[in-house]
C-alpha cells in the first residue's frame, strides 16, 4: 500500500463568505420545514399548541373572570394579553423537548456528520417555533373576539403588540433550546422546563392585578420579564400610556437574546 | 493499491478517567470492506466518531482519502456517509421525505435530491412505504432507510456501525445483500460489528478490538485459522467430569481447552477429523457426554483464544452476583 500523502482541499471547494450565508439560509430552511412537519404530525404537539391556549381563555373568561374586578377594563381585555404571553411561554417547552428528543434518537449526530451548516440546527428549530406563534396567536385571537375582547387602540398597535411578543418568544425560544440541549431525554427537558415556567408566567401580571399579591411578592411580580411583556401588550390593546412599557419590553427581549443565543449555539458546539 | 481510510495511533479519554481508544493504528484500502469486531464498550463506535468528525481525538493523526480529518472537517464531511447503530431517521417525517431532508442538507440541490431519493428507494424495496411516516416501519425497514440516507450523496468512503444489531435473521440477510452490492461499485466500507459472522461475511480485513486496543488484525481466514476454525462443545454430568475431560482432550485443542460449569468447549481447524477422535478419547477415559455440538466460533470464542477471557457480557453473566454488583459500583 502506498502512503497517502496529507492532501488540502482545492481552493474551489472552500465556499466564500456569500456562499456560505447561503447555504445557511437553505439549511435552516430545510430543517425548519422538517419541524414543522413535526409540529403538523404529533397530535399532542397539535393540541399542546393550539388547543391548550383556548382552554386557558374560556376557564379564565368564564370560571375565574367572575371573581376578578378590574377598575376601568373589562376582565376579557385585562386576560387576552395574558394569555398570549402565557402561550408563547409555554410553548417554547417544545422547543426543549423537541431538541432533547433530536440528541437522543441520535439525528443531531447525523447532522453533525452531514456537510451542512452547524448553526442551521437550531436556527431552523427557533423559526419553526415563531411560525408556530405566528399561527398560535391567529387563533387565540380569533377566540379572544369571539368571548368579547375588544380592541381599544387600532390596528397598528395591535401589529405591534404581536411583533413585541414574537421578539419575546423568539429569545425564549433559545433559552429553552438550552434547557433541551442540557437535558438526557425529551422527560426531563420536560420536567426541567416547568420550574421555570410556573412562576414565571403565573406570578406575573397575566391573570390578577399585582395590587392584589402579597408585599413580599409584588416586587418579583412588577420587575420580571414575562410581566413587562404582559403589560406591554396590554397598554397596545387597551390603551394608556405605552412609551416606557413597549421600551422595558422590548429590551429585555432583546437582552435575553443576545444572552441566550450565545449559550445555546456555544452548548450545541460543545456538545459530545 | 491506495488508501482511503488511514488511523495513526490515536487515543481517547472520556471525563479525564475513562480509556476509550489507547493508541489505535489501522488502514482501509480503497474499495474494501473493513471489519472493526469487539464486543459493547471496546472502543468501535468511538472510533467511527472520531473519523466522522463527530469526535476530535486527544492524540494521534486520522486521513480520510488523503485529506486530514481534524484539520479539514468540513471538506472531510462532504466524502462519508454514516449509518449509525441507533437508525437516525426523523420519526415524523415519511421515507422520501427523510432522504430529501438529507439530500438537501448535503447540498444536492432539489431536482437531484429527488432522483436520488427515489433511486435508493427502489433499491432499498421501500418505494411502497415511501409516503409512510417512519413510526409505520419496521425494524428492519428503518435501518435500510438509515444506510439509504448515507447513500444520498454517493459517498466514495461508508461508515456502517453495527447496522445489524438488534435486526432479525431475515432483515439482517437483506441488509447484508445490499452492502455487498454496494462493494460491488467500488465504495470503502468501515463496518463494525459484534458479529464475527458479519464480519466474516463482509470483510476482506477484521481488526479485533478491545478495551481500546486492536489485539488482532487480519483476513477472516487467518484469524479463524489463528484460533481454530471449529468449536466442540462437550457438555458432561458435573463440573470435576468436564475438568477430566479437558485433561485428556487438551492435545487435540489448538488452545487450552476452556471449561464452563459442566461444559468443555475445544477450538479445532478440522473439526469433522477431531471430533472423531474425540470421541474416541473420550470413550476410553470412560467419560460420557450427554451433549454434544459442533459450530463456528462466535466473537466470544475469538475473545477466548485471543485474550483468555471471555467478553464482558458473558463473564458478567457467570459472575456471582454480589461481585457483579461491586464490579458495577467501581465503574
Amino acid at each position: 500500500m502506498t502512503v497517502a500523502a496529507s492532501l488540502v482541499p482545492p481552493h474551489a471547494l472552500r465556499a466564500s463568505p456569500f456562499r456560505r450565508l447561503g447555504l445557511l439560509l437553505a439549511d435552516t430552511g430545510v430543517i425548519m420545514w422538517r419541524n414543522l412537519l413535526g409540529y403538523v404530525r404529533i397530535p399532542e404537539a397539535a393540541f399542546f399548541s393550539s388547543v391548550q391556549p383556548v382552554m386557558f381563555v374560556l376557564l379564565f373568561r368564564y370560571v375565574f373572570g367572575g371573581a376578578i374586578r378590574i377598575p376601568g377594563v373589562s376582565y376579557v381585555n385585562y386576560l387576552i394579553p395574558g394569555i398570549f404571553v402565557q402561550t408563547v411561554a409555554f410553548g417554547a417547552i417544545g422547543t426543549s423537548i423537541g431538541l432533547a428528543q433530536d440528541l437522543h434518537t441520535g439525528l443531531i449526530e447525523r447532522f453533525r456528520a452531514l456537510p451542512m451548516s452547524r448553526s442551521a440546527v437550531l436556527a431552523g428549530r427557533t423559526l419553526a417555533d415563531l411560525v408556530r406563534n405566528v399561527v398560535v396567536m391567529g387563533i387565540i385571537t380569533g377566540v379572544g373576539f369571539a368571548v368579547g375582547f375588544r380592541l381599544h387602540t387600532n390596528v397598528l398597535a395591535f401589529i405591534a403588540a404581536l411583533g413585541i411578543l414574537l421578539l419575546f418568544a423568539y429569545a425564549l425560544s433559545w433559552g429553552f433550546a438550552l434547557i433541551g440541549l442540557s437535558a438526557p431525554n425529551a422527560e426531563t427537558a420536560q420536567v426541567m422546563s416547568f420550574p421555570v415556567l410556573f412562576p414565571m408566567t403565573f406570578a406575573s401580571t397575566a391573570f390578577v392585578p399585582v395590587n392584589t399579591m402579597p408585599g413580599w411578592l409584588q416586587g418579583f411580580v412588577r420587575n420580571q420579564p414575562v410581566s413587562l411583556v404582559v403589560n406591554c401588550t396590554r397598554a397596545l390593546l387597551n390603551g394608556g400610556p405605552t412609551a416606557t412599557y413597549v421600551e422595558k419590553a422590548i429590551i429585555w427581549s432583546v437582552g435575553l437574546f443576545l444572552v441566550l443565543s450565545p449559550l445555546a449555539v456555544r452548548k450545541y458546539r460543545r456538545m459530545r | 493499491m491506495t488508501e482511503a481510510i488511514r488511523v495513526e495511533h490515536i487515543s481517547k479519554t472520556f471525563n479525564g478517567e475513562i480509556r476509550a481508544l489507547d493508541d489505535v493504528s489501522f488502514a482501509v484500502e480503497a474499495g474494501t470492506v473493513f471489519g472493526l469486531l469487539g464486543p459493547n464498550g471496546s472502543g468501535k463506535t468511538t472510533i467511527v466518531r472520531i473519523l466522522t468528525t463527530i469526535l476530535q481525538p486527544d492524540s494521534g493523526s486520522t486521513h480520510l482519502l488523503g485529506f486530514d480529518v481534524m484539520s479539514y472537517p468540513e471538506h472531510v464531511r462532504t466524502l462519508f456517509g454514516l449509518a449509525g447503530q441507533y437508525a437516525a431517521v426523523d420519526e415524523n417525517l415519511t421515507g422520501r421525505e427523510n432522504l430529501m431532508m438529507v439530500g438537501r442538507l448535503s447540498h444536492l440541490g432539489r431536482r437531484r435530491s429527488a432522483a436520488r431519493t427515489g433511486e435508493l428507494l427502489e433499491q432499498f424495496q421501500l418505494t411502497d412505504a415511501r409516503d409512510r411516516t417512519l413510526k409505520t416501519y419496521s425494524g428492519g425497514m428503518r435501518r435500510r432507510l438509515d444506510v439509504a440516507a448515507a447513500l444520498v450523496a454517493r459517498p466514495k468512503v461508508l461508515f456502517l456501525d453495527e447496522p445489524t444489531t438488534g435486526l432479525d435473521p431475515q432483515s439482517r440477510n437483506a441488509l447484508w445483500e445490499v452492502i455487498e452490492e454496494l462493494v460491488g461499485g467500488g465504495t470503502t466500507v468501515l463496518l463494525t460489528t459484534q458479529y464475527l459472522e458479519e464480519a466474516d461475511r463482509l470483510a476482506q480485513q477484521i481488526a479485533v478490538i478491545d478495551r481500546g486496543h486492536v489485539i488482532a488484525e487480519g483476513t477472516p481466514r487467518e484469524l479463524k485459522s489463528a484460533m481454530g476454525a471449529t468449536v466442540l462443545d462437550f457438555g458432561v454430568n458435573d463440573h470435576e467430569t468436564a475438568v477430566q475431560a479437558a485433561n485428556v482432550l487438551a492435545p487435540l485443542s489448538t488452545h487450552e481447552p476452556h471449561v464452563v460449569a459442566n461444559n468443555v468447549e475445544l477450538t479445532v481447524d478440522n473439526g469433522a477429523r477431531v471430533a472423531i477422535d474425540a470421541l474416541r478419547i473420550l470413550d476410553e477415559a470412560k467419560i460420557v457426554p450427554s451433549t454434544f455440538t459442533i459450530r463456528e466460533p462466535s466473537l466470544d470464542d475469538v475473545f477466548l483464544a485471543l485474550t483468555g477471557r471471555q467478553t464482558e457480557t458473558v463473564s458478567e453473566a457467570l459472575e456471582p452476583s454480589t461481585q457483579k454488583r461491586k464490579r458495577r459500583r467501581q465503574r
